[in-house]
């Protein structure tokens, strides 16, 4: 009897040793990861970095025409896929709720949510690049729209279903007609949300290379025309990473470390805007 | 008096014709509101049914010219044009498998941990940093395997596999040859670390889901913490963490950046773990600008289409899962 006692609680012990043990694993790996991130990417941190274009290999340079250019096609992704995102997500929460419809497209937005980057690329290939006989800035723009779209749709879906009723009935009672309390109280009320949903989607297509590698493809030289290759910083990180020459190794880590850190800090704005949200 | 009665009655027509003419654009503004987010919804499934179409259409040229030998041959050489899929359809399968085998167990236990055992001030930053993990771009992962993880195997854990599991009968041949650091096991270790923050979010969040009666309970009968999750948590929550570890293999089957930098890129299927190989989205990365000739860039295409097949199946079914166990819940 006292020896199955003892088993149970030594078995209980080393569920909790390794509950413990499996958590020190995952936090170690963040902090290992952003510790290389530092130390490899810090010592390329210089004004250089934000004022000079990516250099040929053996001389020194910047990364200015790739961050120029990732800006150029978030923005583009963001001023693409948003409204359509926020427009779904409204249809979902406010007229459709009970819909047919709405059933299926959160089903297939949720797929899309998490499908392959890459057949995202190639999908765009297919239908822009193909036809208009080169890469351009648009593509990769388009792409990275695709995968703006999904984010927004579960996120606005999600905040505006949070919205009192009682606010919604309180709009018609005074007269107001659908669509102006839908613009004028419910996106108010459910603002702070839907702003974390559009920074999460910037968040995710900041980093994203798959879908670029072969739409807005690459530029060595200032680029800012949106017909013509673009240059993106996830592009350049992995064409320096993988090339045998130093100087373009540790800017690839420069690179790396100033996407993680811009990542880092959209993700944690949108977390806490979500909190403060929380709390009104 | 009557025409001061006629100019008052202009004037209430007017504002009536005022008021009609507002409500008039009023009720247009509300019909094409209500159209465009209808038309945004659909876009949305036409946006999915886009992607199936364009890869059907541009890998027919390669399905027509190979058909189902695609999926059945190993051999891939852009130089005679003759290509096969399944050097990369095994290479997917086998480092998603590696990364399933350490994240789920792993996962689990963190959940395990966040929901029973850690202190309710450390539950918040420890969930945030674990989801952190998924925030970091996949480029990154690459970059850091390649240039750290990479030597450190190659130095560490594969020699060690080699002298200690190389010897033993049977398994043996996944851990012959010599340590290249790159290979099918690294890629697997480093998929496994970026689907861990999905297993763990969501088992925590199922986990939490149970109701405390039932858990309450089971400590009254005198339960110790790990059978109560054991016996009581895990059963329960069993559909949601399925659907969690469905979720967290589609992520690992698609991933590419990653795995593109530490795979190796060969096309061959070796029974060695330690040896290079490639994967579906890993070849597409590597060789779509190169490819030359339109049945090298059809069958890249149609590699997506199967890649996207399989996916498609797997993130359904995590969807219907997760699906079940929320209608349980709510």
């Amino acid at each position: 009897m006292a020896g199955r006692y003892a088993l149970r609680r030594h078995t209980n012990a080393i569920a909790t040793v390794l509950a413990l043990g499996a958590t020190a694993v995952g936090l170690g790996w963040l902090a290992l990861i952003l510790g290389s991130l530092l130390w490899h990417g810090f010592r390329g941190l210089s004004p250089t970095v934000f004022t000079q274009m990516t250099p040929p290999p053996g001389s020194s340079g910047g990364l200015l025409n790739p961050i120029v250019g990732s800006l150029i096609l978030t923005a583009l992704a963001v001023a693409i896929g948003t409204p359509i995102g926020i427009l779904a997500g409204t249809y979902m929460a406010e007229y459709g709720r009970y819909d047919r419809l709405t059933s299926v497209v959160r089903f297939i937005n949720d797929i899309l949510l998490s499908a392959p980057s890459i057949v995202v690329g190639l999908f765009i290939y297919e239908v822009m690049v193909a036809p208009m006989g080169h890469f351009s800035g648009w593509a990769g723009g388009v792409a990275l729209a695709v995968l703006v779209i999904p984010v927004v749709v579960r996120t606005t879906e999600d905040m505006l279903t949070l919205v009192p009723n009682a606010l919604r009935e309180a709009a018609t009672s005074i007269g107001l007609p659908r669509s102006l309390s839908i613009t004028r109280i419910c996106y108010r009320a459910a603002r702070a949300g839907m702003v974390t949903g559009v920074l999460l989607a910037v968040a995710r297509i900041s980093g994203e290379t798959a879908p670029l590698l072969f739409t807005s493809l690459n530029n060595q030289f200032w680029s800012p025309n949106l017909n013509a290759p673009m240059a993106s910083l996830p592009v350049v990180i992995f064409q320096f990473a993988l090339s045998p020459y130093k100087d373009w190794q540790s800017l690839a880590w420069t690179g790396a470390l100033i996407i993680t850190l811009a990542v880092l800090a959209l993700s944690i704005t949108a977390r806490s805007l979500v909190a403060s949200g929380k709390q009104q | 008096m009557v025409d001061l009665a006629l100019q008052e009655g202009a004037v209430v027509s007017v504002a009536g014709t005022m008021r009609a003419r507002a409500l008039d654009r009023l009720r247009l503004g509300d019909a094409v509101f209500r159209h465009l987010t209808r038309a945004a919804a659909v876009a949305v499934l036409l946006l999915l049914s886009g992607v199936i179409i364009a890869l059907i259409d541009g890998s027919l040229p390669a399905l027509r010219t190979f058909g189902f030998a695609f999926l059945t041959t190993e051999r891939w050489n852009p130089v005679t044009e003759k290509f096969g899929a399944l050097a990369p359809i095994y290479g997917t399968v086998v480092t998603s498998l590696i990364a399933m085998l350490i994240a789920v167990p792993v996962g689990l236990m963190i959940a395990f941990f966040l929901t029973e055992l850690c202190p309710q001030w450390l539950r918040r930053p420890i969930g945030i940093a674990i989801e952190l993990l998924a925030g970091i771009p996949s480029i990154i992962y690459g970059i850091w395997g390649l240039f750290v993880f990479a030597p450190f195997l190659q130095e560490t854990l594969q020699p060690f596999l080699i002298n200690t599991l190389g010897n033993v009968p049977l398994i043996a041949p996944l851990f012959s040859g010599p340590p290249y650091g790159i290979g099918m096991l690294t890629a697997g270790l480093i998929l496994a670390i970026m689907v861990l923050p999905f297993v763990t979010s969501i088992s925590r969040d199922v986990f939490e889901a149970v109701p405390p009666v039932l858990k309450e309970a089971a400590y009254g009968v005198g339960c110790t913490t790990w059978e109560v999750v054991r016996y009581v948590v895990l059963p329960y929550a069993r559909v949601g963490v399925i659907g969690g570890v469905m979720l967290g293999l589609g992520r690992a089957l698609g991933e590419t950046m990653a795995v593109t930098f530490v795979i190796g890129n060969a096309h061959r299927i070796s029974a060695s773990l330690l040896a290079p190989g490639t994967t579906i989205s890993a070849t597409i990365a590597n060789e779509f600008t190169e490819a030359v000739g339109d049945l090298y860039t059809s069958s890249l295409i149609a590699l997506g289409l199967i890649l996207f097949v399989i996916t498609f199946i797997v993130l359904a079914a995590a969807r219907y899962m997760l699906l079940r166990i929320e209608r349980r819940i709510g």
